[in-house]
């Protein structure tokens, strides 16, 4: 106790109150998860008291678990689906939509620029509610899967725009130019010099788009229609308050271990990708990504 | 070599998705808010033509704005809460912040990961996680009642607002960190060294050099974090489910799953966005300054 009051006391060491404060926050930010995915191995009904290891909750239960319930794991099914979806179709329209935005001098274009960052800004709700009063009143789509694919492209191509605009502007024209210069046609400059260059920037686009989509619940649930379009984190807020069984914190287990993966195996692929760059450009390349994901 | 044209080509399929799904869907809440009720299914009936407006939800909206009605109070205690939890959030990511642009050293990329973690995990999931803790007989309960700082089991999730503010606080801190470790990253070292050589102690050139230096920071992650949560309602719904704290992201989907009241709620998303406006008008200003000097 004493040599702890010393250590805290201490002027000449490290900056103590920030030490504490920072391992505070981090354990406080990630322990609650971890129990989350302990208790989605607890053997008995509850999500707070341990009774016991077992894996009923994901595949043993033959009626109540993630394999076996047709709601849970239509759930999962939903959320893969529209990332899927989400990120086929933002991350082409997002990459144009730079490509023309960084290049592309003349009346528009400052609207359009404009026009792209406030998605970034608008509170979910009120993109939300007016995706599903245009739907309903003016365009007569059916609320469901197109309905919430539609509405998760609105919001995920902005991001696109940023990581891969950030890409162009510090590659520069030289390149095309000089593609250009040597017989190339315009569009033969596009494929072969600045699709490879924009590479690593398309990869981390689809890295985000998908975190996007697996994580939205706003969006996704004014555009559902019913049990069917529900994704995980719908499932989540309309079951979480009541007398639910582990089965949801193992299928909220099983969608962070599926994102977890797949970004880690993204990441490594990024890596490769620009593993012949400067190294402080991929540092600050995974701090813009890791930011831009609000 | 290229047209004039040959780029905007690129640019417009993306600016027309944008107009279809972005601006027109805006207008239509205009629409609706101005618009009328069908009489006999109270379905909401839109009007397009902004000469043929009628005011009367609005009006009556509005009417319920005024001190002491009901959208008063509850815009109030959003911006309580929402000022609450941005105090808190800045109260715990500057210092983590700061340590990780100051100090970290080699542990960097470490508490880097750490700290990007919470961005891949779902936000309900995070929720999901405290509800865990916080149940009646949950590990929150359990802890204190072990310790003797409480006898009985404390209802955390029966509509405490404290328990609203620190889940705000708790899912959003992850947001404000990054901006700011980006800025406070940014300070030159010599800028602090010349500080201390001219005789300031480490307070004054921390109130003096680094937090005059880091306030665009600040502003920037404060706006960042507070937009979302001035339309949070998911939050609010699972750790408390009360209307004694319900926020205006709750009384707005609450018309929207009612039916017959869109007209009203529609008329509440204009008026969030009319006070948003500002801060967003704030933050795009910020971010074409930002992208300005990159480009330079």
């Amino acid at each position: 106790m004493r040599r702890l009051r010393d250590w805290w006391a201490n002027p000449w060491g490290k900056p103590r109150f920030l030490v504490v404060v920072t391992w505070a926050y981090i354990v406080w930010s990630i322990a609650p998860v971890l129990i989350a995915v302990l208790f989605s191995f607890n053997k008995g009904r509850s999500r707070s008291v341990w009774q016991g290891f077992s894996t009923r909750w994901y595949w043993s239960d033959p009626t109540q678990s993630v394999l076996h319930d047709p709601t849970l794991r239509g759930a999962l099914e939903q959320s893969i689906k529209l990332a899927t979806f989400d990120m086929l179709i933002a991350v082409p329209l997002g990459v144009a939509l730079a490509i023309g935005l960084t290049r592309w001098r003349g009346y528009g274009s400052r609207p359009v620029n404009l026009l792209m960052l406030f998605p970034l800004v608008t509170p979910e709700i009120v993109m939300a509610v007016s995706l599903l009063l245009v739907f309903v009143t003016l365009y007569h789509i059916q609320l469901g899967t197109t309905a919430q694919t539609l509405g998760q492209v609105t919001f995920s191509i902005s991001y696109v725009v940023l990581i891969v605009r950030g890409r162009l502007l510090s590659i520069g024209r030289e390149y095309e130019e000089a593609a250009n210069d040597l017989g190339a046609s315009p569009f033969a400059a596009i494929r072969l010099v600045l699709m490879p260059l924009l590479a690593p920037a398309i990869l981390a686009s689809f890295i985000v788009v998908f975190a996007l989509s697996i994580d939205d619940f706003v969006v996704t649930d004014y555009l559902s229609s019913d049990a069917s379009t529900q994704t995980v984190p719908i499932r989540i807020y309309s079951s979480v308050r009541g007398t639910t069984t582990p089965a949801l914190n193992a299928l909220a287990s099983l969608m962070m271990v599926t994102t977890l993966l797949a970004i880690t195996a993204a990441l490594l692929l990024y890596r490769r990708l620009s593993a012949r760059e400067r190294r402080p450009e991929q540092a600050a390349a995974v701090g813009d990504i890791a930011t831009l994901e609000v | 070599m290229y047209r004039r044209w040959f780029w905007s080509l690129f640019a417009l399929p993306g600016a027309v998705w944008l107009v279809l799904f972005f601006l027109i869907p805006f207008y239509a809440v205009l629409a609706v808010a101005f618009g009328t009720l069908d009489p006999i299914f109270q379905g909401p009936v839109p009007i397009w033509n902004p000469l043929h407006w009628s005011g009367s939800t609005m009006a009556s909206v509005l009417h319920q704005l005024k001190p002491g009605q009901v959208f008063w109070i509850v815009f109030v205690r959003t911006f309580v809460y929402v000022a609450l939890s941005l105090a808190g959030c800045l109260a715990i990511g500057y210092p983590v912040a700061y340590y990780l642009a100051r100090h970290a050293r080699r542990l960097k990329t470490v508490l880097l990961v750490l700290l990007i973690i919470p961005f891949w995990v779902s936000y309900l999931m995070r929720m999901l996680a405290w509800i865990g803790l916080l149940l009646p007989d949950g590990l929150v309960n359990r802890s204190l009642i072990d310790l003797h700082i409480i006898q009985h089991q404390y209802g955390w999730l029966d509509g405490q607002a404290s328990s609203v503010v620190v889940a705000l606080t708790y899912g959003y801190v992850p947001y404000l960190i990054l901006p700011l470790y980006a800025t406070l990253d940014r300070i030159e070292p010599h800028l602090l060294e010349a500080g201390r050589d001219l005789g300031a102690s480490p307070v004054s050139t921390f109130l003096h050099v680094t937090l005059p230096l880091s306030r665009q920071g600040i502003l920037a992650g404060s706006v960042l974090i507070a937009l979302p949560m001035f339309g949070d309602y998911y939050t609010n719904d699972v750790i408390s489910g009360s209307p004694r704290t319900s926020m205006i992201g709750n009384q707005i989907n609450l018309f929207f799953q009612g039916g017959p009241q869109r007209t009203v709620g529609a008329s509440l998303v204009v008026v969030l966005s009319l006070l948003l406006a500002v801060l967003m008008s704030y933050y795009l200003y910020s971010v074409a300054r930002a992208s300005r000097l990159v480009a330079v």
